[in-house]
């Protein structure tokens, strides 16, 4: 093979991160997930046969928004610290982030509890319930999905495990969370403004 | 032929001290259970869409044996309707699915130098969900009433328009056991997108960039990038289709403001694109074999890369076809008239280019190159009555008759299953390291073309008398009954050719010719592994200079890279 005079082969010969490249194949993967339900939610506004509507029932859910946004920020901030290698700043962001997801998650659990036993809307109760549930619940899922591998990373963190050589994987899986933040300012774009 | 030692490739000896017998077999079944080898998981995908082939081309001789004659009572009504559902979901998912990704996983390492996939244990995750998928949907029959009775399959067409699916039309677990099947086979599919994804733009060996590597590879990285965007929108589909059945949601439920049209477009939104997802796997096998059999590089490679990309960009929009009898709006009927119409340009481009690259070449008339060849004849025929129905008001008058039925059988049959045979008789000496018998495929080959014909030529003009699909039985006054009783015929001399080609896949892999590295004197980087392939495929990670890295080796005095 050497006999062959060959220009680029000095050249390095560097590929993409197979990680980010994955990541980014499944978070378009998972939009166009996203898309089939918001789609569905769009069309259905305003078709239901019965109440509650979505002006009755729902309300802004702006300090949850907050939280799971800034959670961003900080997984941002948690990612910067891995790189230089302070691995103690790194865990505090990374609790920190996770404590907003989880004040997030919490507070869907509030509103859901209020529309299921107060207002009595259900899955089932009519079309806007249906599309509701299903779409904030399958923002739910990943966020929930999300603090699992949030929560992973946080015990092999305080154990000691993660290192600056985990650096790449751990931006891999930040990846993932800002996608997740960034699929609730379309569900909530969708859901309660364009929605209400 | 080519010369046998290649300076890349060679071997590493690693022969380990023999186990006894009975172990030994164990060992060997457990092996190939816990395997995250490209390879191995490769040959398990191919093995499981053929078994599934055979599966599914039994329900097709069952609805054929039902239509040859009139007013015909081989199956029940009830049966009928879960056999043509069973059928297409099975060639769509468990045998086009499975082999296309089969292939992939097979020969994407290998043709870009690299070790394994990007991600082998998420190979193994991918293929054993698409397995269990599969047996989830089969376990219908047995389990699909639950303690209602009797066993039942699906019976809602493999497209499923609500409100068929409603709890109140489709009692039982039938419908559920289709739709988490499906659920669980897209999941798997997703992850081997992802994984060829990944092992092409992350793996590739020194010198292989993007517009060096063997179209087969280019054809699968478009297709699993369509897959990303196509498999998911039925998953989701399916999601709100089980959220409608189990928690009485109202999606498709029209008494309470659902809307079945929504399902509709849904679902063409992943179907079409899906046919696409099978067909240009299809068009990576023939850009393989047809430049080796003619004795030429592809002619118009950038070309081949940019039609790839184009049709799958123009397929995204063009779903609705399915629906012009729907009752779309003009604006609506003209947009998908002209995008549907797009897609004749960039297939035109390719079949151009494949005659272009047999055009003047030394043609060899194996049994791969003949597969090929009768694929670019056929799809070009598959194309035209695309194109013919295409048009809404010719869609209008033929919609849901066998017109459609053969204009689809065309491009799924005659270019999708030729070129998987193609590819199968191309590649089986790398993978099993035997020829296979070239006799034997001589008559599947003629006896499946002829099969082919006969039945899927006919069906278009018992489409053009006006014979609807998916009608169990007809009255014996439409005329039908002749041309019905030919297609079941022709039905039949496919299943003989198949039988011939599940025979000789078994003979040959006992007492077939050796193959040796390179049997077909080929260009790209498989052939230059031993066949079969070591499990670490390349002994030396290889280097690459142009598109044909082997004539490169075998031609030192004129290599490609000087012209390219």
């Amino acid at each position: 093979m050497s006999a062959i005079p060959f220009s680029s082969a000095a050249e390095p010969w560097i590929l993409p991160s197979r990680g980010r490249v994955a990541m980014l194949s499944l978070i378009i993967g998972e939009s166009a997930i996203f898309t089939i339900f918001v789609v569905a939610y769009l069309y259905y506004i305003g078709k239901s046969l019965s109440g509650p509507t979505p002006q009755q029932v729902l309300e802004i859910p702006l300090f949850n928004t907050v939280c799971l946004l800034s959670s961003s920020i900080t997984i941002w901030l948690a990612e910067r610290q891995i790189e230089r290698g302070n691995m103690r700043r790194f865990t505090a962001w990374w609790a920190l982030t996770m404590a907003l997801g989880c004040i997030f998650i919490a507070g869907t659990a509030v509103e859901w509890h209020k529309l299921i036993y107060l207002d009595g809307l259900t899955i089932h109760t009519n079309l806007f319930g249906t599309t509701f549930y299903s779409l904030v619940g399958l923002h739910a899922t990943h966020v929930v999905v999300g603090l699992c591998m949030l929560g992973l990373v946080l015990i092999f963190s305080l154990t000691g495990h993660v290192t600056e050589a985990n650096s790449e994987r751990i931006q891999v899986l930040a990846l993932y969370w800002h996608f997740v933040d960034g699929v609730w300012v379309v569900v909530f774009t969708v859901v309660y403004i364009l929605g209400r | 032929m080519a010369d046998q030692t290649l300076p890349i490739g060679g071997s590493i000896d690693v022969t380990l001290a023999r186990p006894e017998a009975r172990t030994a077999l164990l060992e060997w079944l457990h092996g190939w259970v816990v395997t995250v080898d490209h390879k191995r998981l490769g040959i398990l995908y191919i093995v499981y869409g053929i078994v599934f082939l055979l599966v599914g081309g039994v329900e097709a001789l069952a609805i054929r044996l039902q239509l040859a004659w009139p007013d015909n009572h081989f199956l029940s009504p009830e049966l009928y309707n879960e056999m043509f559902t069973m059928h297409g979901t099975t060639m769509v998912f468990l045998v086009g699915m499975t082999i296309v990704f089969g292939f992939a996983n097979y020969l994407v390492p290998l043709m870009i130098g690299a070790r394994d996939m990007a991600f082998p244990r998420l190979n193994a995750f991918s293929f054993w969900m698409t397995a269990f998928g599969g047996l989830l949907l089969y376990y219908s029959f047995i389990g699909g009433f639950g303690l209602y009775g009797m066993g039942a399959a699906p019976d809602v067409g493999w497209w499923a328009y609500a409100p068929l699916t409603a709890k109140a039309f489709s009692p039982g677990h039938a419908t559920d056991y289709w739709a988490l099947s499906l659920i669980v086979m897209g999941f798997g599919t997703l992850g081997t997108a992802i994984n060829v994804i990944a092992t092409t733009l992350s793996m590739r060996c020194k010198g292989m960039t993007l517009m060096r590597m063997p179209l087969f590879v280019w054809l699968m990285l478009v297709v699993s990038a369509l897959t990303l965007v196509t498999i998911t929108p039925l998953t989701a589909a399916q999601i709100m289709l089980t959220i409608d059945r189990y928690l009485g949601g109202h999606f498709f439920d029209t008494q309470a403001g659902g809307s079945a049209v929504v399902w509709m477009h849904f679902f063409w939104i992943f179907g079409h694109p899906e046919v696409y997802v099978l067909v240009l796997p299809a068009f990576g096998i023939a850009s393989e074999v047809i430049p080796v059999f003619s004795r030429k590089a592809i002619f118009g490679y950038p070309a081949m890369v940019a039609a790839s990309v184009g049709i799958a960009f123009v397929s995204l929009g063009v779903w609705a076809h399915h629906m012009f009898t729907v009752g779309m709006t003009s604006v609506g009927n003209t947009f998908f008239v002209l995008s549907t119409m797009l897609v004749g340009i960039p297939t035109g481009i390719k079949i151009f280019n494949w005659v272009a690259t047999v055009w003047g070449g030394k043609i060899r008339f194996k049994t791969p190159m003949l597969f090929a060849l009768a694929f670019v004849f056929q799809f070009l025929i598959a194309g035209l009555t695309g194109i013919m129905l295409s048009v809404a008001p010719w869609d209008w008058q033929l919609h849901n008759s066998y017109f459609v039925i053969a204009h689809f059988h065309y491009v799924l049959v005659g270019a999708i299953v030729f070129n998987i045979f193609a590819g199968i008789y191309y590649w089986y000496p790398k993978a099993t390291g035997r020829m296979l018998s070239e006799t034997l495929g001589k008559w599947h080959f003629w006896l499946f073309l002829i099969g082919f014909h006969i039945t899927f030529d006919t069906m278009h003009y018992v489409g053009f008398l006006g014979m609807p699909r998916s009608i169990y039985t007809y009255e014996p006054d439409r005329g039908w009954n002749h041309l019905n009783l030919i297609i079941s015929l022709g039905g039949l001399i496919q299943g003989i050719a198949v039988l011939i080609f599940a025979w000789n896949l078994i003979h040959s892999y006992l007492r077939g010719k050796r193959a040796g590295n390179d049997p077909w004197d080929a260009w790209t980087l498989e052939w230059s592994a031993p066949s079969p392939p070591p499990a670490y495929n390349f002994a030396t990670d290889p280097e690459v200079h142009s598109r044909r890295p082997l004539w490169d080796l075998k031609h030192p005095e004129d290599p490609d890279w000087k012209y390219e």
